[in-house]
């Protein structure tokens, strides 16, 4: 064996119990770090594929980018109208079935028009506001989960009766609505019909499952109370990550409002990054604190060792491999302590798996956790790199030692 | 008259502070091939500083140390350090073996450091000095495993490991009874009679310096005498 790497696994044999607790001071630090990274970025995809899953990826909606133009604004570039009330549109979106005709030509997804209304559910003497969607059977599927999401009924039930309507499982619970229940569906415009529950859904995001409700579209141009209205459209893209250049495309294709689903949740995943930056606060705090024992060991060691180092040097060792003997061992202690640290984490992750719990957003029965190999790479990166720098600092100062010195405060 | 192998050239050691101190001054001395020095002298005369300077342990403040003619003072520290480790081997009063290793790592250690030998042929001269010293039953045993006189021959065995020409020994008795002193020092003349080697052996006890060939004295810092040994009538 070299004759370093010799020296260096002797002290470091020798002191079995003070490297094992340095050992064990990194492979905590490495064994928390990987679970917390785990913990936090686990909820995170989790949040996110919910969401995902849930919203649609592009939310076209009839609302224009610009108010509308006064008609002398469009006949003269340069005129100027003061207190004049802007052209009163008709709501809806123009055309909407040519719209999607010609989206679909280049938008890498499925795309479905839909009513949507805001509007009033009344059973047995309850009250409850939802947000009523009118949507296409035929296509709903391919744009979003609700179809998978039926907890009863189907989404062709809607063509099964007169104003025919899916609640949200907790909505159905809140109206106590069960199946085959007729309910008393107010508009926004103040038109009431009468509907019967043919189905409910659960989306796992309780607000939704709460407060939402689907109709079909004629139904729904029925509470709006205009015929053909068609007010959004909606898509699912192959992949959701590009939502936002879509989105912007579609704005400035067809002018109309275009929000992403990442645009609508913007609030919440700049908190996720803000959350990122605490957690890779906290991990890298506790490694530092972690390397705080290797700093301590190999301190030790070569304030034991300086009678050993002075012989060394007069023997001939160079300062270099007096230096190299005491950075290997803290790198042996980052080393070990990565590696325990690694299996610690795993299983930490593993048993934290294994706690249920429920948050008052999302239904989860499980601590969601993510596994990845870069979780582990970066907690050991880091714990050895910490290990080799703390080790360096006492390293540096032993190889310096003046042998003359040690030999006649020796003798 | 030979080349000498180590020479020491108006050296002057001064320890720097608030009262700067001399530990040596203007120190000129050279160290032949096969010759047994003594350097004597009271307690605190310079005589372990001028040893530590002989060895390159120390830079002088003044003056030039040469090894084999080549001069050490402009010399970068590893340069320093590996002409110790092949030209020069210690003896201090103290054993300093490290206590981890067996007798046998303690000896391989300067050969393995120097880097010249395979493990093999390191193995077989380090067991091959244990062996020529007495100590052939302790190889594999641990410094805190034998006696004082038996750790201090080790020492020599692995001042000896990389067959330097000079081996350098600062009160090499000095922590000894006097069976072992006297062991150790039949050891250390051994080595210049019988392996040729040179031996410059730091002492305050005259009657040891008696028996070595050449005998330094050293008085607050300055050589007072050197002379050689006159044999004792038979």
């Amino acid at each position: 064996m070299n004759l370093v790497f010799n020296i260096a696994w002797t002290h470091v044999r020798t002191r079995a119990r003070q490297t094992l607790i340095a050992g064990f001071g990194v492979a905590t630090g490495v064994g928390f770090s990987i679970m917390m990274a785990s913990l936090m970025e686990g909820s995170q995809d989790d949040f996110v594929k919910t969401l995902v899953n849930v919203l649609p990826h592009v939310t076209i909606s009839d609302e224009r980018n610009r108010p509308t133009l006064q008609p002398g604004e469009v006949r003269y570039a340069v005129a100027e109208i003061h207190g004049l009330t802007p052209e009163v549109r008709r709501r809806g979106i123009k055309n909407p079935m040519a719209s999607i005709a010609a989206l679909e030509a280049w938008v890498p997804g499925k795309l479905t028009p839909s009513v949507t209304s805001k509007g009033l559910l009344r059973y047995a003497g309850r009250d409850v506001a939802v947000s009523i969607t009118g949507i296409d059977p035929r296509t709903e599927g391919k744009v979003s989960n609700l179809e998978t999401q039926m907890r009863q009924g189907s989404l062709s039930a809607l063509y099964r009766a007169t104003n025919a309507i899916i609640l949200g499982d907790r909505l159905a619970d809140k109206l106590a609505a069960k199946v085959g229940a007729n309910v008393s569906i107010s508009g926004s415009r103040n038109i009431r019909i009468n509907g019967t529950v043919v189905g409910t859904f659960h989306s796992g995001v309780r607000q939704v499952d709460e407060g939402a409700a689907y109709v079909l579209i004629k139904t729904g141009q029925v509470l709006e109370g205009q015929t053909g209205l068609v007010n959004e459209i909606r898509a699912r893209l192959n992949d959701p990550m590009i939502a936002r250049s879509v989105a912007a495309r579609i704005a400035a294709e067809t002018g109309y409002k275009s929000v992403s689903w990442e645009e609508a949740q913007e609030d919440l995943l700049s908190a996720f990054q803000v959350r990122n930056i605490i957690m890779f606060t906290v991990v890298g705090a506790i490694l530092l604190v972690a390397s705080f024992g290797t700093y301590n060991i190999i301190s030790t060691i070569t304030h034991e060792k300086s009678r050993d180092i002075a012989i060394m040097k007069s023997l001939g060792l160079t300062e270099r491999t007096v230096r190299r003997i005491f950075v290997i061992e803290a790198m042996a202690i980052g080393l070990a302590g990565a590696l325990v640290g690694s299996v610690l984490g795993y299983f930490m992750c593993v048993g934290l798996g294994l706690i249920e719990i429920k948050t008052p957003f999302v239904d989860a029965t499980r601590l969601p956790l993510k596994y990845t190999i870069n979780h582990y790479l970066i907690a050991a990166g880091v714990a050895l790199f910490s290990s080799v720098v703390a080790g360096y600092f006492p390293a540096r100062k032993a190889a310096r030692v003046h042998p003359v010195e040690i030999i006649r405060g020796a003798t | 008259m030979s080349e000498p192998l180590i020479e020491a050239r108006n050296v002057t050691r001064v320890l720097p502070g608030l009262v700067p101190v001399t530990l040596v001054q203007s120190v000129n001395l050279k160290i032949l091939p096969r010759e047994f020095v003594a350097i004597t002298g009271p307690s605190g005369s310079g005589k372990s500083s001028l040893l530590y300077l002989l060895g390159l342990l120390d830079l002088p403040t003044e003056g030039d140390v040469l090894i084999g003619g080549r001069s050490t003072t402009n010399m970068a520290e590893d340069e320093r350090a590996k002409v110790r480790l092949s030209n020069l081997g210690f003896v201090f009063q103290f054993h300093f073996l490290l206590p981890e290793f067996s007798l046998t790592e303690n000896v391989a250690l300067p050969m393995r450091a120097l880097g010249e030998l395979t493990e093999a042929e390191i193995g077989e001269r380090a067991a091959g000095l244990l062996d020529s010293l007495g100590l052939a039953d302790h190889r594999h045993k641990r410094p805190d495993q034998i006696s004082g006189g038996q750790r201090q021959r080790v020492a020599v065995a692995r001042a000896l490991a990389n067959e330097p020409p000079v081996v350098l020994a600062d009160e090499p008795t000095g922590s000894l009874d006097s069976k072992s002193s006297a062991q150790v020092f039949d050891l250390l003349r051994s080595l210049v009679d019988e392996r040729g080697k040179t031996v410059v052996a730091v002492t305050h006890d005259l009657t040891l310096a008696a028996r070595m060939d050449r005998q330094v004295r050293i008085v607050d810092g300055r050589i007072v005498a050197d002379e050689k040994t006159t044999p004792a009538p038979a």
